[in-house]
């Protein structure tokens, strides 16, 4: 198979190494979760076949509530390696600092209608960062990266799940931060309801408040 | 800037069981780290007595520190404590010692974030410039890298810190803190006992990672008795440093740097320094490790981030001088980086 040759590495990641390639006159991207030599094999194994089992099914499910995300074409357990559809596009992370306000806000609704989509299905991304939303050319925004997620109707999981994406938008964007999180959040809101998106505003706040070092517990105290 | 005559900084640690006075040139040369730490009879730190301790000995690390550094107290600079995060009654007795000497010798007061001076005695130890740092201790999980004026944080423990995780299940196992071994030495010390690999769960949600609920199931594994101490201390470090190292190298690829720092009371741990240096091998990273004696809290880092602070403008007006029990490292300006 010539096709095998062709492969070109796109990035390597913290946790798996992305190429893209020509299958049958399709253009696709090959995510393959190498071996950590830093854990034990044991563990190493059993975590990475996990997740490359789970995160089709998640993007598949994904798909049913409305949210688009690239098409599987081939789970291969044995290496550890999964074939899908290459979008092309930009991530949103490399997007928003350089759009206008109201382009920013706009983004930022839909990415939150998006989660909302998810959640009101039971279906918890486990890794919401602006780098794993891609916008492709007519603007239609794909999320990828399921490979911590999981299928999960708790509020608890809902809010993690939502605290992380505030968390990423503090590390990454820490000038638009606040402002993005309110607009991701008003686009939850029309999607789940208010009085769900209330319950999971205060079950954010609660997660918070339990890490270590957050002065909001302090002032309460 | 050449300095008219030599400069020093005094630098008070206090917020947890230690009790540390360090002082430093303004250049970074370290003349003194005396401590003192506080050892419960049972279970982990009872906040107000450790503060009894560290009012108990602060004259006599004081003085231990001024002698070892053969400097006249007049000739200090200016004075730097912990002023968070940190317990509470503790971080207070080492800010009013910090206080009383500052307004004695009448030199400036800098209030210095700990997180933050883990990390700075890390680079200024290890001659490292721009890392991912991952500090870890009793108290503290956390991956951070400079980013536009501060540090930003890149993962951090959704809930209990790695070296509580570590202790509290080395004390279930009935693991004694010795002088000259800290509880966490000790379950390093049965895990290299350890053969096989007990099933627990492995929790890391997007960049930040969990340790209460791996806390739980291996205490429990214990009560039952099923398995031997040494697998379950084995397996334990081995979920937890595996979580941990999973999260900081994705830091790792984020920011693309190029330095990996371990800090911290738990960068003593060997097994995880094998696993942080395997990491950054792979993102072609210097892999660097805190020395010992300024892994644990010390009051040289206090010092000499006070230098750093100082140096850049930064002082701590008295009636601003109350303590930060949970000052984020991500709250802090640091101006001496760009």
């Amino acid at each position: 198979m010539a096709e095998v040759n062709s492969r070109q590495l796109l990035k390597k990641g913290a946790e798996a190494s992305l190429s893209r390639a020509e299958r049958y006159g399709r253009q696709v991207v090959i995510k393959a979760r190498l071996p950590k030599k830093y854990r034990p094999a044991e563990l190493d194994t059993s975590i990475r076949s996990y997740r490359t089992v789970h995160e089709p099914q998640l993007m598949n499910e994904a798909k049913k509530a409305g949210v688009a995300t690239p098409t599987i074409f081939l789970v291969d357990v044995k290496n550890t390696a999964v074939t899908m559809e290459f979008i092309e596009g930009k991530q949103v992370k490399q997007l928003l600092n350089y759009l206008s306000p109201s382009e920013q806000r706009e983004l930022c609704v839909r990415v939150g209608e998006l989660i909302g989509k998810l959640h009101a299905h039971g279906l918890i991304h486990g890794d919401l960062t602006t780098s794993n939303m891609i916008v492709n050319g007519e603007g239609k925004i794909f999320l990828i990266d399921f490979g911590l997620g999981e299928k999960n109707m708790e509020l608890e999981a809902k809010g993690v799940d939502l605290h992380l994406m505030k968390r990423a938008l503090q590390s990454t964007h820490y000038n638009l931060a606040e402002e993005c999180f309110e607009n991701v959040m008003k686009g939850y809101t029309a999607v789940v309801g208010k009085e769900e998106a209330e319950k999971v505003t205060e079950k954010i706040k609660e997660i918070e408040k339990r890490g270590r070092y957050i002065t909001k517990r302090q002032e309460e105290t | 800037m050449k300095e008219p005559e030599e400069a020093y900084c005094l630098g008070i640690e206090s917020t947890a069981d230690d009790f540390g006075v360090g002082i430093s040139t303004f250049q970074g040369e370290i003349l003194a780290n005396i401590s003192d730490a506080y050892i419960p009879e049972e279970g982990g730190i009872h906040p107000r007595e450790a503060a009894r301790h560290h009012a108990e000995v602060a004259d006599k690390v004081l003085s231990e520190a001024l002698t070892k550094a053969n400097i006249n107290p007049k000739t200090l600079r200016v004075i730097s404590f912990a002023q968070g995060p940190g317990l509470g009654p503790c971080l207070r007795t080492g800010a009013t010692v910090a206080r009383a000497l500052a307004s004695y010798l009448d030199v400036p007061l800098v209030g210095v974030n700990h997180s933050v001076a883990h990390i700075e005695i890390g680079k200024l130890k290890t001659c490292t410039r721009d890392p991912v740092a991952l500090y870890v201790s009793g108290g503290n999980t956390l991956v951070a890298a400079f980013e536009c004026g501060r540090y930003r944080i890149f993962g951090e423990t959704l809930d209990i810190a790695l070296g509580n995780c570590l202790d509290v299940f080395a004390r279930e196992a009935g693991l004694r803190h010795r002088q000259g071994l800290p509880l966490g030495a000790a379950l390093e010390q049965l895990a290299t006992k350890g053969e096989k690999l007990v099933s627990l769960p492995y929790t890391v949600k997007g960049m930040d990672l969990s340790l209460s609920g791996l806390l739980t199931a291996a205490v429990t594994l214990l009560q039952k008795g099923k398995h031997k101490v040494e697998d379950l201390c084995y397996s334990l470090q081995e979920n937890a440093f595996s979580m941990v190292a999973e999260v900081t190298e994705r830091a790792l690829a984020h920011t693309e740097k190029k330095e990996l720092l371990l800090t911290g009371g738990v960068a003593a741990n060997k097994r995880l320094q094998t696993m942080l240096k395997s990491i950054a091998e792979e993102h072609n990273a210097r892999f660097n490790v805190v020395p010992h004696e300024f892994a644990t809290d010390n009051g040289a880092m206090i010092a000499w981030t006070g230098v750093l602070s100082y140096t850049h403008g930064l002082v701590t007006p008295v009636e601003e001088s109350f303590v930060k029990l949970r000052w984020r490292v991500d709250k802090v300006d640091v101006p001496w980086l760009k």
